[in-house]
């Protein structure tokens, strides 16, 4: 693969729920290395792609390339082992498993030597999780959720890693903490970063390129910098 | 009071039994949230195999393990044929589908067994042990020990295995499951497959006790559900201590007021505690999904 193939390449995807249709025909790259960023308001479709992408989502049209290969039809846990993790929408943490076995859980089909290694790392990454990991991961803030869901994809040793609005209902202050967190593991464990966000600010300010998804399709494409300065983005997703 | 520990005995020993068959509820229902109505059924045909497959001149250490494997595969047909295909169906829709399974398979058993009522030889005799007064038969032991020795893997596979923390990952959270790469569909069928074998191991123990016939799975997963009901469904715990109690209150109501009346006894009993605690003994805090 040359360095800039994208690692994730979909085209003309359709996707709803019954006979709704929530994607009327997406078409979007993600490069190596990349932060790319998918902003666009309540009920955009944002979600449901990225259920698609990690293969929980039926796909009526279209396809999902990743690394070269067609995942089109392949299913979720074929999309985690050829590296795609997700950290949804809402965290989705096994409340009742501790916080250890969520980590455990994330390198699930992973086979190799380095594991505890790798739990060590999230540890050293997020402290807190360390004290608490005999302990339920219900128990845990809606911050350190989020921390652990981060932690658990991670866990997977993603060469992708798509995440779902992961600063929704977090205080400001562990907003900064997530997006500070995003930055580091893209520069520290080379993962290539798809994030959504209604927090376009934010995910633009951080994001090499972005695209802006309105009702099923992409409205609008560009490097980071250029979206947050277009006006009409301004004026409909950072309120200015 | 000979008498009341006579009772005791026989009570924790049939209640040995609905734990099992309640715990072989609570694991599908947990990775599934299907109610396996057709749960007594595993009991019938561990029971019935072993009779059918002794009697044909194998020896019990070969035919136990050989009833269990076809209560495995029964299982394993159930959730590909019947249960699989009705993915996204309705919780009563499910439960329809599981109260069919099992009529299908009491038919099958008639034609394939037959219709009388069997036994098997006691595993160390038939002499009781005198216990504090009450005389406990040696099969007594056995189910219980079973039951206990279940129990034991039970647990050490859901804490200790992965496997285990995989199939409690997709009872708590479907989702994420699929997310981090867990087959469900095989966490599943995993799960009927493992309630079949707890099932058929029940069947097995307590034939030599209570007789068995092509027809007792249906009374069996009444009293399997009535238990993990009690206990509060989804909660292994809750099943074990909802089977025990079961078992007692059957034998303690046959033995001081009717024994014609027991099942009815265990029943209104049931119904007044959960009346008073809908969730059972250790209900989660929300029944929505029931
Ligand atoms: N489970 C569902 N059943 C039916 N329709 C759904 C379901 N989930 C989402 N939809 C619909 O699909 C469309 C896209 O929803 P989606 O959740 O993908 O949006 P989103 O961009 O993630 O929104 P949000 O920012 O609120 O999370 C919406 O019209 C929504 O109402
Ligand atoms: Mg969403």
């Amino acid at each position: 693969m040359r360095s800039d193939d994208p690692l994730l390449k979909i085209e003309g995807l359709r996707s709803g729920y019954g006979r709704i249709e929530a994607l009327h025909g997406v078409s979007l790259e993600v490069r190596p290395g990349e932060v790319v960023a998918l902003v666009g308001g309540n009920g955009a479709g944002k979600t449901t792609l990225l259920r698609a992408i990690s293969g929980v989502q039926p796909v009526t049209a279209g396809g999902v390339r990743f690394s070269g290969t067609d995942l089109t039809r392949a299913s979720a846990h074929a999309r985690v082992k050829a590296g795609i993790a997700q950290v949804p929408e809402g965290r989705q943490i096994f409340s009742p498993l501790s916080i250890e076995d969520n980590l455990r859980l994330g390198a699930y089909l992973r086979k190799d030597a380095e594991i505890a290694a790798d739990l060590e790392r999230v540890y050293d990454l997020f402290p807190v999780l360390k004290e608490r990991r005999r302990n339920p991961a219900g128990g845990l803030s809606g911050g350190q959720q989020q921390m652990l869901a981060i932690g658990r994809a991670m866990m997977s040793r993603p060469k992708l890693l798509l995440l779902d609005e992961p600063s929704m209902g977090l205080a400001p202050v562990l907003v900064d903490q997530v997006f500070a967190i995003i930055a580091r593991l893209r520069e520290e464990e080379a993962v290539t970063v798809f994030l959504v966000e209604q927090n376009a600010f934010a995910a633009l300010s951080i994001a090499d390129r972005g695209y802006v998804i309105e009702t099923g399709e992409i409205a609008m494409t560009g490097s980071g910098r250029e979206l947050l300065t277009d006006e009409r983005v301004r004026e409909a997703y950072l309120g200015v | 009071m000979p008498d009341f520990l006579q009772f005791c005995v026989s009570g924790l020993t049939v209640g040995a039994v609905y734990a099992l068959v309640a715990l072989g509820f609570t694991i599908i229902y947990n990775a599934s949230d299907v109610v396996n109505f057709a749960q007594g059924e595993f009991v019938m045909i561990g029971g019935m195999t072993t009779v059918f497959i002794t009697a044909a001149g194998v020896p019990l250490h070969f035919a136990i393990p050989a009833a269990i494997l076809a209560a495995m595969v029964i299982g394993l047909l159930l959730h590909r044929l019947a249960i699989e295909p009705a993915r996204g169906a309705s919780a009563v829709t499910l439960i329809i589908i599981t109260i069919g399974a099992s009529i299908f398979l009491r038919g099958g058993a008639q034609i394939v067994f037959d219709k009388q009522f069997h036994s098997l030889p006691a595993f160390s005799g038939d002499t009781p042990v005198m216990i504090g007064g009450a005389a406990v038969l040696p099969q007594s032991f056995w189910v219980l020990g079973g039951a206990a020795v279940i129990v034991a893997l039970l647990w050490f596979f859901f804490n200790r295995t992965l496997l285990g923390k995989a199939v409690l990952a997709t009872a708590a959270n479907r989702l994420a499951a699929r997310l981090v790469g867990i087959n469900t569909s095989f966490v599943v069928g995993f799960s009927f497959v493992l309630s079949a074998a707890i099932g058929a191991i029940a069947g097995i123990l307590v034939a030599p006790i209570t007789l068995t016939s092509y027809d007792i799975g249906a009374l069996l997963a009444l009293k399997g559900f009535a238990a993990a009901m009690l206990g509060g469904m989804g909660n292994p715990l809750g099943a074990i201590v909802g089977g025990l109690a079961v078992g007692l209150l059957e034998a303690l109501g046959a033995g001081y007021i009717s024994s014609t009346y027991k099942d009815a006894i265990a029943f209104i009993v049931i119904l007044a505690v959960l009346f008073v605690l809908p969730g059972g003994f250790f209900g989660r805090a929300s029944t929505e999904r029931v």
